[in-house]
């Protein structure tokens, strides 16, 4: 298990990605939570079926076709382990993920990307927000990029002016 | 980016703080400003204070450490009275407060030129060779030596103020508010048991109300609630319950024979004598440190201290922090830090991978905050407070390499390596203990509904046996029905529940995570008597 020696994933380590005929159709959950550990809200929520999982201690496998992109399991989500990934018409790539820091994002935000390590890897736009009062303090954003960015950009920080 | 005043932050991603109002103490003759609710020690901190006393031979300088009561660091003279924890008492308008170790005080000690001659002077142990030829030369040594140590002056006028005294008949005692402690006493009281449950801070939830982030777990336990929301829940819950009595800043100090003595603090102060039927310990656990060069200087705090004075009191610890420690409280400390806008600059792990989950490492990864594995701090940095640590990292006989070694810039530094049960209460009323390093240190014997070999005294939660909220919650059920039932309340239903409630618990503990808690609990389980 060498993502415990590093403290991040690596290409190798990611799970399968989706189709890009299925990024182009609606938002998918692509979850990184490798290591059995005992969570499940992200099972629970999901009213579709799409994300497998034995038991309490079994990591998440999401069936990319069954999921709809509702957004239910990114919501609760403790570990801050789940990002949906979209391809738009346009060719452009989105990533919604979940952001707890001050300032708050808005919509039209500019925003560094940071990869898993934490390395700067290039700017996007926020271009929708759920405000942290609808989902108990944890906001979500959603935020464009070039689509070869979705499977990278991990974390984002405003840009300041 | 988070506005901060006056050393206390003035915004919060996830929490308010509610201030009191502002309030003068004096510190040494200087007055300080502070706020109604804050403990003597956050309020020194926020203004800047980071030497709390000097140890007592070297006089070398000492900070807080645990910020909940536990490690004396923060001993001061208050209102005269001395080796007052300042981390446990709070603040009051006009209060009188006074460093009681060091010349002229502890901040600026003119004897810490002690610390480089003492050792040549007075070897290890000399004080009892030394000064031995007569009885009255002794008696003067003593006195004198005494005045140097810090240990304080026992107050100069007899206490003037008024004592109470108080008996209460209980049925369930349960000592401890934590998670632990708040599920035991709701799960005794919905049978119809008479419950008195006490805490010795002002507010019921224990380590929770520090806890920030969203729990893992399954739904039915809560999991994807904030740790401060599951004590408000528990709390509500408690308190709905007609027959239950809460009691705060209420300490129990010792259990002799199925009665409880208690300090209770208010208008007047109490002693309490409580007779209870059965009694549930649960007052969760200590910090350990770490041994390293320079780890007694202010600056080197308990991972716990830092979340009580940042989460609790909303104040900052400092600019720049170096985490020692990987497990869940290290990786999910760090990341509290960023949302309270403090840098950290790294975290340390002796072992070769990450002890706590994996998506708690990758959060702050993705942040930017390097992990070291197979890496240990060596020493802190700085004279009077941390200025920066040195970290080298270790082979495979956990010896330092030497050329590896790295520098940080730091202005504290948290210690995150575990935490050991606080046992002393059941030591004290006689339960045969065991010390289990897997459950982190000494703990009792125990039936599998958590009784003790003390009949009719049951634990619940850290206290005998580091593990999790939910854990302690789970283990808080089983212990308070066992009691309800021994009581004779709740009949079928209540011992159907019962059943379940510790086949729940064992299924919690089956996955990878649970597997040291299960050995551990093996070798200290004993057959109990059937209800
Ligand atoms: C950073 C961090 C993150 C954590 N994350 C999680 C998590 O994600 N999920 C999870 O399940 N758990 C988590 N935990 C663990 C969890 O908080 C503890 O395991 C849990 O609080 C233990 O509950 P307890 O009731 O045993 O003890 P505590 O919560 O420690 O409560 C003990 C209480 O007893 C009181 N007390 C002690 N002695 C006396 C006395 N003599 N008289 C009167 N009162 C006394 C104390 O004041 C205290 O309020 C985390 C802990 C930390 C530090
Ligand atoms: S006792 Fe006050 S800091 Fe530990």
């Amino acid at each position: 298990m060498k993502y415990l020696e590093r403290g991040y994933l690596i290409r190798e380590e990611l799970p399968p990605f989706p189709s890009e005929e299925r990024l182009r159709k609606r938002p998918v959950a692509y979850i990184e939570c490798p290591q059995p550990i005992p969570c499940s809200p992200c099972y629970e929520s999901c009213q579709y079926g799409a994300i497998k999982m034995q038991n309490i201690n079994d990591p998440p496998v999401v069936d990319y076709e069954k999921c709809t992109g509702c957004m239910k399991c990114i919501r609760v989500c403790p570990g801050l382990a789940i990002f949906m990934l979209r391809i738009r018409e346009d060719g452009m790539g989105e990533v919604t993920l979940q952001y707890e820091f001050l300032p708050w994002l808005k919509k039209g935000d500019k925003v560094k990307l940071y990869n898993r390590k934490g390395e700067e890897i290039g700017e996007g736009v926020v271009n929708w927000v759920l405000p942290p009062e609808m989902n108990e303090k944890m906001s979500l954003v959603r935020v464009e990029m070039p689509a070869n960015l979705i499977f990278e950009a991990r974390a984002v920080r405003p840009v300041r002016e | 980016m988070v506005k901060t005043e006056m050393g206390r932050l003035q915004e919060h991603p996830i929490l308010e703080f509610k201030r009191g109002k502002e309030v003068t103490i004096y510190f040494n003759g200087k007055p300080i400003k502070a706020f109604e609710g804050e403990t003597v020690a956050a309020a020194l901190y926020a203004a800047g204070v980071r030497v709390f006393s000097r140890s007592f031979k070297w006089h070398r300088p000492r900070g807080f450490f645990c910020a909940i009561g536990k490690c004396s660091a923060c001993m001061m003279e208050v209102d005269g009275i001395p080796n007052v924890r300042t981390c446990k008492v709070y603040v009051r308008d006009g209060m009188q407060v006074k460093t009681q170790s060091g010349m002229p005080e502890a901040e600026n000690d003119v004897l810490s030129i002690l610390d480089d001659v003492m050792d040549t002077v007075f070897p290890h142990g000399s004080h009892y060779l030394k000064f031995t030829t007569s009885k009255n030369a002794r008696r003067f040594i003593v006195n004198q030596l005494r005045k140097f140590t810090g240990f304080g002056y026992p107050p100069k006028a007899v206490y003037q103020g008024k004592a109470g005294y108080e008996e209460i008949e209980t049925e369930v005692l349960v000592i401890g508010g934590g998670p632990g402690g708040m599920s035991a006493a709701i799960n005794a009281a919905k049978y119809g048991a008479k419950v008195l449950i006490l805490d010795e801070n002002p507010f019921l939830g224990g380590q929770l109300v520090k806890q920030t982030h969203r729990f893992f777990g399954s739904a039915k336990e809560r999991a994807g609630t904030r740790g401060i929301k599951i004590a408000e829940i528990l709390e509500g819950e408690l308190r709905s319950f007609k027959n239950v009595d809460v009691r705060l800043e209420t300490r129990a100090f010792g259990i002799y024979n199925g009665e409880v003595g208690a300090h209770q603090k208010g208008e007047v102060d109490k002693l309490l004598r409580i007779k209870a039927k059965k009694i549930i310990v649960a007052t969760g656990a200590y910090e350990r440190t770490l041994v390293f060069e320079n780890n007694d200087l202010p600056g080197v705090y308990g991972a716990g201290g830092v979340q009580t004075l940042m989460n609790v009191y909303g104040i900052k610890p400092g600019n720049r922090g170096l985490i020692v420690g990987s497990g869940n409280v290290g990786l999910i400390l760090t990341y509290q830090l960023m949302q309270a806008g403090v840098e950290v600059a790294a975290i340390v792990e002796a072992l070769p991978t990450i002890g706590g989950y994996f998506v708690h490492a990758a959060k702050v990864s993705r942040l930017g905050v390097p992990i070291y594995t197979r890496h240990t701090i060596l020493k802190a940095l700085g004279k009077k407070c941390v200025e920066g640590a040195i970290i080298a990292k270790l082979d495979e006989r956990w010896n330092p390499i030497p050329g590896t070694e790295k520098k940080f810039d730091c202005d504290f530094i948290c210690v995150a390596v575990g935490l050991s049960p606080a046992h002393e209460l059941l030591y004290q009323a006689g339960c045969e203990m065991k010390f289990i390093p897997e459950l982190g240190g000494l703990v009792p014997l125990r039936t599998k509904y958590n009784e003790t070999t003390v009949p009719g005294l049951y634990t619940a939660g850290d206290v005998d046996g580091i593990e999790e909220a939910t854990a302690a919650i789970m283990e808080g059920r089983i212990c308070g029905i066992h009691a309800a039932i021994s009581l004779g309340y709740g009949g079928k239903e209540a011992e159907k529940e019962l059943e379940e409630a510790v086949k729940e618990l064992d299924e919690f503990r089956a996955g990878p995570f649970g597997q040291k808690v299960v050995v551990g609990i093996k070798k200290c389980l004993v057959e109990g008597v059937k209800v």
